[in-house]
């Protein structure tokens, strides 16, 4: 157990430190780091300082983000195919943002995206909390993710449908696949706050998680608060893909695949699999975003892409693997 | 000393009763059999006497704290539930959750409650076996072990003996009586009336919601209790080799 933490605190490490070397800047990677470290007065610095630097760390956070709240949905829901945008707070964070570009709040004020997308998250969160009830069964905070996710999604493609401005339009399709190219300082100090105090509202889970592997009523007997424990998932899972949505757009694949690959790791204790998933979340992500400066340095390749494409195949795999377990 | 009291117990469903105004209370040293036809409600009373359903009345064991609870009573319900492919060693030690605090790690204490639990269920074979990869019979056997790993004074069983083979039925129910002459109590709701017989110390029938006898097997299992709420006839002998009871016929049902 402990063994898997440092291996893959030691590929977050190392893809931590490749994040920060590998740019268009081309600079040779001691420079570069030692850049990061003193203010040498070159460019280089400002580079590392300001546009390598939040980029690693944001990175870092929303794929710790997106692979524990995944990690957290799967436990709670007991399904392997649940992701952390079931509950809605994706597309309803997304559809605030697409509301900011339409209306030029997001240009008119540089911090009118993020925040109308935050607001969004609020909005589609207390919704779900409202439709699922304050207690009940799991069933009924899915269907309410579903009316969520639909009603916002619908709403995304009203505003592409009536958009009088092709620019607008093509910008918001961008945005949604997802990017953290050109993301400051600021965005960091943004996010950071909301994800650091949803991880923890997460891990707070894993013990109540463990319980559910034998099902709701014998986790209620084993003393476990299955209200509290359902309000914490989703207020903890809305301020991680709330505040990660809210800097870096729609980003799929991560919370879904990586739980899945960690799981046969961790002996398949839900528990375990929160900082696990968290580790390799942020691991995947580190690697995508890499991958984006790497393949098509020229072409602006939106991260979001990248993680499907990588990991549409992965599950993929997975489900034949599991195919052939069955039979 | 009482492990629980239930009293004036009624409880609503969709605005049906299911059973109205129950009271029994029990003591260490019992083996209670809950019995009743199919819908009269014993999953419902085992349910609502642990609080995990709302019902007028009182039961001590709903009364108390969820963690204070989950120290007193073991739940095994009937849904043989195991989401994730675990080893049976970490399902049966699932049972010491409600002994640890947040991030305490597993003790001697808790160690040697699990494998007390896994040598009285004959589990040493499967230990390190996927739980989800067991037969339906081997997996009963993992999570009476794991409601046993809890170490309650009170144990409660939903037909825990279901699908079971003979060998493995007599063993389980041989456990909880063994369980209760060492002053530990166990409600298991069972329908081999039989094995029930056999072995509980006490029975309890539920019939037309409500509770219909509490007492000795021999004072609940009547000719006129089994045609009314069984619709069966039976032979029930005290013989050299302890109580036998065969249900013979179906009454017709009119």
């Amino acid at each position: 157990m402990t063994r898997l933490m440092l291996i893959l605190s030691g590929i977050v490490l190392a893809l931590g430190a490749g994040a920060l070397v590998i740019g268009p800047a081309n600079a040779p990677y001691w420079d570069s780091l030692s850049a990061l470290f003193v203010d040498d007065g070159t460019p280089l610095t400002l580079v590392m300082r300001e546009i390598r630097l939040p980029r690693a760390i944001l990175a870092l956070a929303i794929g710790a983000s997106l692979g524990m709240a995944g990690a957290a949905m799967q436990g709670y829901l007991r399904n392997p195919l649940a992701d952390p945008g079931l509950i809605g707070v994706s597309s309803s964070a997304a559809l605030g943002a697409v509301l900011a570009i339409q209306t030029g709040l997001a240009a008119a004020f540089a911090f009118g995206l993020p925040l109308a997308a935050l607001a969004g998250a609020v909005l589609g969160v207390l919704l779900v909390l409202a439709l699922a009830g304050p207690r009940g069964a799991s069933i009924t905070l899915i269907l309410a993710g579903i009316v969520v996710s639909a009603l916002a999604g619908a709403l995304t493609s009203l505003v592409l449908n009536l958009s009088p401005n092709p620019f607008a339009a093509s910008e918001i399709v961008f945005w949604m696949m997802g990017s953290l190219a050109d993301r400051s300082m600021d965005h960091v100090w943004l996010a950071l706050p909301l994800i650091g105090l949803g991880l923890v509202l997460l891990a707070t889970l894993a013990r109540g998680l463990e319980a559910l592997t034998l099902g709701e009523d014998a986790a209620q007997a084993l003393g476990v608060n299955l209200t509290r424990l359902r309000l914490t998932l989703v207020v903890g899972t809305a301020a991680v893909v709330g505040a990660s949505t809210a800097v870096a757009g729609t980003i799929g694949f991560v919370g879904l695949v990586v739980p899945h690959l960690l799981r046969p790791f961790v002996g398949a204790r839900p528990g375990a699999l929160l900082w696990a998933s968290a580790l390799g979340g942020a691991a995947m992500l580190l690697a995508a975003d890499i991958l984006v400066r790497v393949v098509l340095p020229t072409k602006d390749l939106k991260l979001g892409v990248v993680t499907a494409l990588v990991g549409a195949p992965l599950f993929l795999h997975l489900i034949y693997k599991t195919r052939r377990q069955m039979a | 000393m009482t492990l629980l009291s239930v009293s004036g117990l009624t409880i609503h469903r969709r605005k049906r009763t299911i059973l109205r105004d129950v009271s029994f209370s029990v003591g260490p040293g019992e083996l209670i059999g809950l019995i009743g036809a199919n819908g009269a409600g014993k999953t419902t009373l085992m349910r609502a006497v642990l609080g995990l359903l709302p019902a007028a009345g009182t039961s001590s064991l709903a009364a108390l704290p969820q963690t204070a609870r989950a120290q007193q009573a073991a739940w095994m319900p009937q849904a043989r539930e195991v989401a994730w492919p675990v080893s049976v060693e970490r399902l049966v030690a699932l049972g010491r959750l409600p002994h640890l605090g947040t991030g305490q790690p597993i003790g001697t204490a808790d160690r040697a409650a699990i494998e007390s639990a896994i040598a009285n269920m004959g589990l040493e074979p499967f230990r390190h076996r996927t739980a989800t990869n067991l037969s339906g019979g081997e997996l009963a056997r993992v999570l009476i072990a794991r409601t046993l790993a809890q170490d309650t004074p009170l144990v409660l069983a939903d037909e825990p003996i279901a699908g079971l083979d003979p060998a493995h039925q007599i063993q389980t129910m041989r456990l909880f009586a063994g369980l209760a002459a060492a002053g530990r109590s166990a409600i298991v709701s069972i329908h081999d009336l039989g094995l029930a017989a056999r072995h509980c110390t006490r029975l309890i029938l539920l019939g037309e919601g409500r509770l219909v006898a509490d007492g000795a097997p021999g004072d609940v299992l009547t000719p006129d209790n089994l045609t009314e709420h069984f619709n069966i006839t039976a032979h029930f002998d005290r013989t050299a080799a302890g109580p036998i009871f065969q249900p013979l016929d179906v009454v017709r049902m009119e």
